[in-house]
């Protein structure tokens, strides 16, 4: 059986849910960015797969993948300063000590 | 060929994403984030996305990862490794529940695929739907303004009281 858009979903559904695993599970904060990260980069794979096998004509799946990118950037570069932020604050990016928004 | 090349760069990825969870090393696992982030550019390459694979390598590899390298460098908690929280089996409960479900619709479903060949050189047709007349110039703006949020936000986040 030659590869076709079914391998490259199942491919994206293995990243999303290893990237979902990290974020639920992992402790420290650096970690779960990086999980987020693959997450989008799951999504991009279904996109651009989509784009390929659907509408070979249209390109609208690559662009749509371009703009996760933006925001991919925009999102990592704000978690990044929340995560630094926070450091200083508390000495610690271990996310199950941050309770600051708890009533 | 072209399934050898696809079923190669699955492992690979498949790996270095298990290995980003898995490792107990935070700096090791940041390094196999970047291998990944590679290896993703090389499928879109097997999906005739060139623009998008370069994207990916300097997006992701160029300024991402460094920013998650800087990450890890500016708080001190690689010595405290890479720990599962309580949250452990409830999350590879969760993220089986949803593969399967997401790998059950993918297999299920008809899909309408195109027999079109695919385009290329996929640069000019990327510029022209995102800058020309009728395109997606709109959202272009808006990405632009996003940015320029994101940069604020982030000095200001991060700035010495």
């Amino acid at each position: 059986m030659s590869v076709g858009l079914e391998h490259y979903l199942i491919l994206s559904a293995v990243l999303f849910s290893i990237g979902l695993y990290g974020v639920l599970a992992k402790r420290n904060a650096v970690v779960i960015l990086m999980c987020i990260e693959i997450m989008l980069n799951a999504v991009n794979i279904a996109l651009v797969a989509f784009s390929r096998y659907v509408v070979p004509m249209l390109l609208t799946g690559q662009i749509f993948a371009i703009f996760v990118m933006v925001v991919a950037a925009a999102e990592a570069t704000v978690g990044i300063a929340i995560i630094i932020a926070i450091y200083r604050n508390r000495e610690s990016i271990d996310v199950d000590k941050f309770d600051l928004m708890k009533w | 060929m072209f399934d050898i090349v696809f079923w190669v760069l699955a492992a690979v990825t498949v790996g270095a994403a298990l290995a980003v969870v898995l490792l107990r090393d935070v700096f090791r696992a940041a390094l196999c984030l970047i291998l990944l982030f590679f290896t993703i550019a090389g499928v879109y390459i097997t999906l005739h996305a060139d623009f998008l694979a370069v994207v990916q390598v300097l997006v992701y590899v160029g300024a991402i990862s460094i920013l998650i390298i800087v990450g890890i460098m500016l708080t001190h908690e690689v010595w405290r490794g890479n720990p599962s929280g309580r949250l452990r089996i409830p999350a590879i409960v969760v993220s089986l529940l949803l593969l399967g479900t997401l790998v059950f619709s993918a297999v299920t479903t008809k899909w309408q695929t195109s027999d079109v060949p695919p385009q290329e050189p996929t640069t000019a047709a990327i510029g022209v739907s995102l800058f020309g007349e009728g395109g997606f110039i709109l959202p272009v703006e808006i990405a632009a303004v996003l940015l320029l949020a994101a940069v604020l936000g982030a000095i200001v986040l991060i700035r010495e009281k």
